[in-house]
């Protein structure tokens, strides 16, 4: 306990010298978030100090090794190094799908050589990953995917598209699943394999989506190729990959869900929208909704904790993480519709200052995709009932 | 505080659970059932449960005690949930202890601690005095007289107050709300048992000019609403801990039956529209285990803050033990209709339950009122 303490004290006294002031503020849009990547144009000098200096010191991704460019911080460090930073409402210094996603999954199946290659740029922010899952005619049933990747000997050419490509137009490399195996069972035939994104016949194309925003591409593969290398793991056995990185998407979409949800309380919008009436909400039937709707985001907070609390204890998340991706995202939609009511007539404002440009009814329309990326809300049930009930079929 | 249990509470909750299921089976309620049991409990059972300290676990060590705390005792309501064990426990082990520590004077509690941790001595909160639950309206009165007090009124849905040795019952004094201990054999006490559809029993008691010594006073004169409120929110946690056991309970119940059950060829869990209903039934009991740990955590570390926890721990019990008794008997079908089938005990313990102490839309809008609107 003592060597955390001191462990905080420093933590503390470094973070107080390194964080640029302007750094010690939540986002004041989504522009503020730092990407990194070879494209990226920082925002402003502190955003860039912010980032080095973290990287410098490992914190980008402080659980891991410090040969991969991690901090080697053990999950308590790792815990009171987010309280520091959350203490003086530090930004995260890197939002990264590299730090995220392919980084856990390249930690357990990678080689070493793919560790080495590849994970400290992901620490330092200077390459961006975008995901290549899903497929226009592979969404829920992912294992159907046709992007196929041919043998040419030390390489493969990989033809097909992949669809959902979150920022697709601005990664650097990309990971991706692909077809290799074209006989066996459609689990069997799946590898797990990295490119960069700017290999001849690699294009990409901008999805709009209903919020106006298009923050995904369709991705498109002629010939590309793609190093031998460069797969994960062994080839046709990236389904298990696939799943585990799954696993780490739906906590943190599960997650984050929460953590916005948790910026404004839902109350408090209410009571400044609608007033209260001796200490009650003035909208007798909004009221019953606004109330069940914090107290069950409550409790699943409180689930989140206890989690962490077993996991912390030696029990492993496992299939749970797919409860939390449900009833996470669920819980947000179910805000936002309240957010929308609450706000009544304003919050249909779709560009302008009143309406902090459709800031409301923009996010709401993003909320739906909630329940359907990382795999449907009803995929999720189903993976609940074979994997935890146990239920047939 | 980490939201898990200790090593020490996990033993106690595996002996409590292997107890119970040997000596206190759902098959235990029914043969009282069908003995018609007036009491509505085992006496034998009772003994036991105050042989293995159950009945003393609130009770503080100088009166003969434990003093292991809410959870300790949350989890062995939560066993006792799993069975359908009725008993004492709630009402007097709980709620009644908890008047009794917080309040007694040193004398009450010389007085009566040491009979109940025995098990020797039964108790009961009379707090309603309406079918829904309003603890802050109150008729009934106390009138200070020459050396006591005169107490006039009447309470409904008093639990154990069939079996009661002493009551503890709130009325309006000269300035507020004050709560008094009433044995149950005092003159002018009339106590009318009712029959509940649980099989458990409840009583209405009539109180006609009950002359009371001035040493029944339980706690300051005129201040016994907010203690009434501290007793009935640890009363709550505890109703939502026997509510979590038998939301557990009723769930595997009918996903073993999902399982078991063929239709068409196969095992109906094999439906879709069955494993949706039940993946989000399991995920809503996954909140709830973690609402009521929080909650007894909280009576055991921050008491004189639990008003919230209790709240939100009662509310989301009601709502999700409900739905998981309700759809117990759906997913049973044809047979969950039948009294030959257990799981219909289920449905109606969880049903009084769901009632006492506040329901859902009391806990509701008391939680909205905790948070300013």
């Amino acid at each position: 306990m003592k060597e955390l303490e001191s462990f905080r004290k420093e933590t503390r006294a470094w973070l107080e010298a390194n964080c640029p002031e302007s750094m010690r503020h939540p986002y004041g849009s989504e522009a503020d978030a730092c990407w990194g990547g070879r494209n990226w144009t920082f925002q402003s000098k502190d955003q860039r100090t912010w980032l080095e200096r973290m990287s410098a010191k490992g914190w980008t991704v402080p659980a891991w090794p410090p040969e991969y460019g991690g901090g080697g911080l053990n999950s308590r460090q790792v815990k009171v190094l987010k309280q520091e930073l959350a203490r003086i409402h530090a930004r995260p210094p890197l939002e990264s799908f590299g730090v995220s996603m392919l980084g856990p999954a390249l930690l357990k199946f990678g080689s070493e050589e793919l560790k080495k290659q590849h994970l400290p740029p992901i620490a330092r922010g200077e390459i961006r990953w975008a995901q290549g899952y899903s497929e226009p005619n592979a969404g829920s049933d992912l294992a159907s995917l046709q992007a196929r990747a041919e043998d040419h000997g030390d390489h493969y050419l990989l033809n097909g598209s992949k669809v959902w490509t979150s920022y697709g137009d601005l990664g650097d490399w990309m990971f991706c699943l692909v077809r290799t195996g074209f006989e066996a069972k459609k689990h069997e035939g799946i590898s797990f394999v990295l490119f960069d994104m700017s290999t001849p016949g690699l294009s990409t194309r901008p999805i709009k989506l209903i919020s106006g925003k298009s923050p995904f591409t369709e991705t498109l593969f002629e010939n590309v190729r793609v190093e031998k290398n460069q797969v994960v793991g062994q080839v046709n056995q990236g389904w298990t990959i696939a799943k585990y990185l799954l696993t780490h998407e739906r906590e943190m979409i599960g997650d984050s869900s929460q953590l916005r949800a948790g910026s404004i309380p839902i109350s408090q919008a209410a009571i400044r929208a609608l007033g209260t009436d001796n200490g009650i909400l003035a909208d007798s039937l909004l009221r019953p909704d606004i109330a069940q709707l914090e107290m069950d985001a409550r409790c699943f907070q409180l689930t989140v904790e206890r989690a962490r609390d077993e996991v912390k204890a030696g029990v492993s998340l496992g299939a749970a993480s797919s409860m939390f991706k449900y009833y996470g995202t669920e819980l947000n939609k179910r805000r936002y519709e309240l957010l929308m009511s609450i706000n009544g007539s304003d919050s249909l404002i779709w560009e302008g200052d009143a309406g902090r440009d459709g800031y409301l009814p923009k996010s709401w329309l993003r909320t739906k995709g909630n329940s359907i990326e990382g795999g449907t809300s009803e995929i999720q049930l189903n993976i609940i009932a074979k994997h935890i009930l146990g239920l047939p079929g | 505080m980490a939201l898990i249990l200790n090593e020490e509470q996990i033993m106690l909750q595996d002996a409590a659970r292997n107890y119970l299921r040997e000596s206190a089976p759902v098959s235990h309620l029914r043969q009282l059932r069908d003995q018609g049991s007036i009491e509505g409990f085992s006496r034998e059972l009772w003994r036991d449960m105050a042989d293995m300290g159950w009945t003393a676990i609130l009770v503080p060590e100088e009166f003969g005690g434990l003093a292991y705390g809410y959870t300790g005792l949350g989890i062995v309501l939560e066993e006792c949930g799993r069975t359908l064990a009725p008993s004492p426990l709630l009402a007097t082990a709980l709620t009644g202890v908890t008047a009794l520590t917080l309040a007694g004077s040193k004398q009450q509690q010389a007085e009566l601690l040491p009979a109940v941790a025995a098990g020797s001595h039964l108790l009961a909160l009379a707090c309603d005095e309406s079918a829904r639950h309003r603890p802050a309206q109150v008729a009934s009165t106390a009138e200070s007289v020459d050396q006591g007090y005169l107490l006039q009124g009447s309470k409904t849905a008093v639990v154990d107050g069939h079996i009661a040795d002493t009551l503890i019952v709130n009325a309006r004094t000269s300035g507020g709300i004050s709560l008094f201990l009433v044995p149950a054999d005092s003159a002018g006490v009339t106590i009318e048992r009712y029959p509940v559809l649980d099989t458990h029993a409840a009583a209405r008691v009539i109180f006609d000019s009950v002359k009371l010594p001035a040493g029944s006073l339980l706690g300051e004169l005129d201040e016994g609403q907010d203690l009434l409120d501290r007793v009935l929110d640890a009363a709550r946690t505890g109703a939502a801990a026997e509510m979590l056991g038998i939301a557990q309970e009723a769930f595997a119940r009918t996903v073993d039956y999902l399982k078991q059950r063929k239709q068409f060829g196969v095992p109906i869990g094999s439906f879709q529209a069955l494993q949706h209903r039940a993946a989000h039934l399991y995920a809503e009991i996954e909140l709830c285990k973690s609402v009521v740990l929080k909650a007894l955590q909280t009576l055991d570390e921050d008491p004189l803050d639990a008003a919230e926890a209790a709240s939100l721990a009662k509310a989301k019990l009601c709502e999700t033990a409900h739905l998981a008794t309700t759809e117990a008997i759906q997913m049973h079908g044809g047979i969950g209709m039948t009294d030959d089938f257990d799981i219909g005990f289920f449905l109606k313990r969880c049903k009084i339950l769901e009632h006492l102490y506040g329901d859902r839309y009391f806990h509701q809008d008391r939680f909205a009122r905790l948070q300013g609107y």
